[in-house]
């Protein structure tokens, strides 16, 4: 028998106290974070604030202008990442962070807007809203942090847990096989798809700062040890041990069709990480107003005149190079 | 303000009460809309989906209400007006966001074109049931507005007033149609733009690092900002400080909580519309709303005919219910109050507790489906009158 968890709905903790001396050092990251809300809620071992390093430094690297970016989560312990960043940020509802980003989105069209949520979130409770997001082609970048469980509820068995896995709700283990998100995704439609773990740092980093160039929907799995709920009661160990997994188990496969980079987190065997999927097609936006310009010429009025400006669009574009 | 010249179709029309409401959006300045079609509320969002192109809106047809309901708080956030709309079964979706847009504090509009419930009831066939809904739909304890046509014309005005109130209030208002004023053609009178009075968005005018988003002002409202502004602001459904940081605190859930609930309780004079008729010798008074109010103004008539001394009370706002208006009725000689609604009792228990004993109040349920017969409001006034 396991041992039931306290769940973390009610962790938020007083402030810490300031200590003289023991500041921080200057880290880049530092000027992404909310630094009057640490300490943070997450676990020692916890690979979020990992995933959320790799972030940080990918919009460093894209040089997208801090007041042009929106966060937007659900409700997790990734759903708490919003509130951690020094950006605009949005803490919605369990699984409506995409519907809410579309409509943040395609009313200023200007901002760069980030989704940034756990596996049960977007896939489960809010799978049907990632999917359509993807056909539509939204210009939002989803980044899903997959635990294979539920962390904030004291984990529960997820779309993502592996079969046999034992999840508060699954006490004689998980009977239902886990999606292969990254095949989910690009079968809706993603024009960008990635899987990295929290142990490929930096290759998290460049994906993600793909995911933000590309105009479209964009989608990067990070799978990452939730030693407290996942781990333990897996026999996989603390979060050292899950890095050392992925680092042992993980095979890059740039490029590989998403059907064939399905793995079984609990099984040996590899598991297939990598950019997976990067192709074009008009975004929502886009497309909405090629189609009412040819339908109603010069009748046609696009969303929030004046029209917008191509010369802002390309610098929220800009590269690493420039 | 008076409204923006491009949207405001300046005419007389002849349109149903759901194009009435979707031209008021637009007159009001909505330029962002997101649905799901049901039945009686679909030519709500296909009138914004034709007419949005031509006016710099956008209309998106939504995976589901769950959806539809959140996308337009997104949009609210970047900057626009928003509104969503649909009938029972998609309201019913939508709850968990009705109580996300009032913790949040997100100016958004709701249209329930209701019709004949509970679940999939009766899509093409009137209701008032959800009159209980609009006010206590979502989870926890919250205010909301909730406006309540009687004709295609109204719809437009209430939309007007909907989007106004919901941006004087930072709150999400309800504009609670029903089938036969959503689907009833009518003369309706677009006047010219500028007598339209449209309350713009407040945005605030102070510096990053200074504003906070929850920081109470005027009326317990605090001032609005959107994204890409520079002021780098939470928002979250938890319960929250000034700055928006979630406090998990039974002193922060008294402090935020007793404020939004505050917010609109303190509104209700201010908010409630409304119209009487024969008031003033009146010993029966018959309140009613919506499509109800049409068959009442036939009743009272033929009532009086009878000789009895019988008035109207018509509301327009029914949230927060408008407790000044019952009491002042009853500070003439009414001796009982009728409540006729197409469902069986709800707004009649707000009359009942106000009126707490002091005059005899007579309710008169109909499951819907249809309107009620103007001869069983007549028989209840005259019995009423006894
Ligand atoms: C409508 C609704 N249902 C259920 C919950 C409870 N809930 C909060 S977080 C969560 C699951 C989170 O799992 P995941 O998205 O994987 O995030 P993690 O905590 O693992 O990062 C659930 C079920 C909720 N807040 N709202
Ligand atoms: S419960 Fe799991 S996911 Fe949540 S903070 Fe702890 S380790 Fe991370
Ligand atoms: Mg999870």
């Amino acid at each position: 028998m396991t041992t039931p968890v306290a769940t973390r709905e009610h962790a938020e903790g007083p402030a810490r106290a300031e200590v003289p001396g023991c500041e921080p050092p200057e880290n880049p990251v530092t000027k992404f974070l909310r630094t009057d809300r640490l300490p943070h809620i997450w676990c020692a071992g916890c690979g979020i604030g990992t995933s959320v390093n790799c972030f940080a430094r990918a919009v460093d690297a894209c040089k997208i202008p801090l007041d042009r970016i929106s966060v937007v989560s659900g409700i997790g312990c990734t759903g708490r990442v919003a509130g951690y960043l020094r950006l605009d940020s949005f803490h919605t509802t369990h699984g409506r962070a995409i519907p809410f980003a579309t409509g943040l989105k395609l009313a200023n069209p200007e901002l760069k807007v980030v989704v940034y949520s756990g596996d049960g979130d977007l896939t489960a409770i809010g799978g049907n809203h990632l999917i359509h997001a993807g056909r539509r082609n939204v210009d939002l970048t989803v980044i899903c942090v997959n635990n294979f469980t539920y962390g904030m509820t004291g984990g529960q068995v997820a779309p993502t847990t592996p079969l046999q896995a034992v999840a508060t709700t699954t006490p004689y283990g998980n009977l239902e096989e886990p999606f292969n998100l990254c095949h989910l995704a690009d079968s809706a439609g993603a024009v960008y798809v990635a899987r990295w773990t929290t142990y490929h740092v930096r290759q998290l980093q460049k994906s993600i700062t793909k995911a933000l160039q590309k105009k479209g929907f964009s989608f990067v799995e990070v799978l990452s040890p939730c030693p407290t709920l996942y781990g333990r009661r897996n026999r996989v160990g603390d979060g050292l041990a899950m890095e050392r997994m992925f680092k042992e188990r993980c095979v890059v496969k740039n490029g590989a069709a998403t059907h064939d980079t399905a793995f079984d987190a609990l099984a040996p065997g590899q598991i297939p990480v990598g950019d997976f999927v990067d192709r074009d097609r008009p975004a929502f936006l886009q497309r909405y107003n090629q189609t009412m310009r040819a339908q109603l010429g010069d009748d046609f009025m696009p969303y929030g005149e004046p029209e917008i400006d191509a010369r802002a669009e390309a610098d929220l574009f800009a590269g690493p190079e420039g | 303000m008076q409204a923006d010249r491009i949207g405001v179709l300046t005419g007389v029309h002849f349109i149903d009460g759901d194009f009435a409401a979707a031209e008021g959006a637009i007159a009001a300045g909505c330029r962002f809309a997101a649905g799901y079609p049901i039945t009686p509320s679909t030519e709500v969002v296909e009138r914004l989906a034709s007419r949005f192109p031509f006016v710099g809106g956008l209309f998106i047809q939504m995976e589901d209400e769950i959806a539809s309901s959140i996308a337009i708080q997104g949009a609210v956030w970047a900057g626009a007006k928003a509104i969503t709309v649909s009938s029972g079964p998609g309201i019913s979706l939508m709850a968990e966001h009705i109580g996300y847009a009032a913790m949040t504090e997100t100016p958004c509009v709701f249209v329930n074109v209701q019709r004949g419930g509970p679940s999939t009831g009766l899509p093409t066939l009137p209701g008032q049931a959800d009159v209980m809904q609009a006010r206590w739909g979502s989870h926890g304890d919250y205010g909301i507005i909730a406006l309540c046509p009687n004709s295609p014309q109204e719809a437009f005005d209430l939309a007007v007033t909907a989007f106004n109130l919901a941006e004087r209030y930072r709150t999400p208002v309800m504009l609670l149609l029903d089938e036969c004023i959503g689907h009833m053609l009518e003369k309706v009178v677009i006047p010219p733009a500028d007598e339209i009075e449209v309350v713009p968005r407040k945005l605030t005018e102070k510096k990053p690092g200074e504003y906070l988003p929850y920081l109470p002002g005027e009326n317990m409202v605090p001032e609005m900002v959107k994204a890409g502004m520079g002021h780098r602001f939470h928002i979250t459904g938890l319960t929250h400080d000034e700055r928006g940081y979630p406090v998990m605190t039974a002193a922060a859930q008294e402090k935020l909580v007793r404020r939004l609930v505050d917010k609109i309780r303190l509104a209700s004079r201010d908010v409630a519309l409304y119209e009487g008729r024969w008031l003033d010798d009146a010993e029966v008074v018959v309140v009613s709303y919506g499509i109800t109010s049409r068959v009442v103004h036939r009743a009272v008539e033929v009532a009086r005919e009878h000789g009895a001394k019988v008035g109207q009370l018509r509301l327009k706002t029914i949230w927060p219910f408008p407790e000044h208006l019952i009491d002042q009725v009853l500070g003439g000689r009414v001796r009982s109050i009728v409540v006729p609604e197409l469902n069986l009792g709800q707004l009649v228990l707000e009359v009942e507790r106000v009126v707490r004993g002091r005059a005899k109040v007579v309710p008169i349920g109909h499951a819907g489906g249809t309107v009620h017969e103007v001869g069983v409001i007549v028989e209840a006034i005259l019995e009423a009158g006894k």
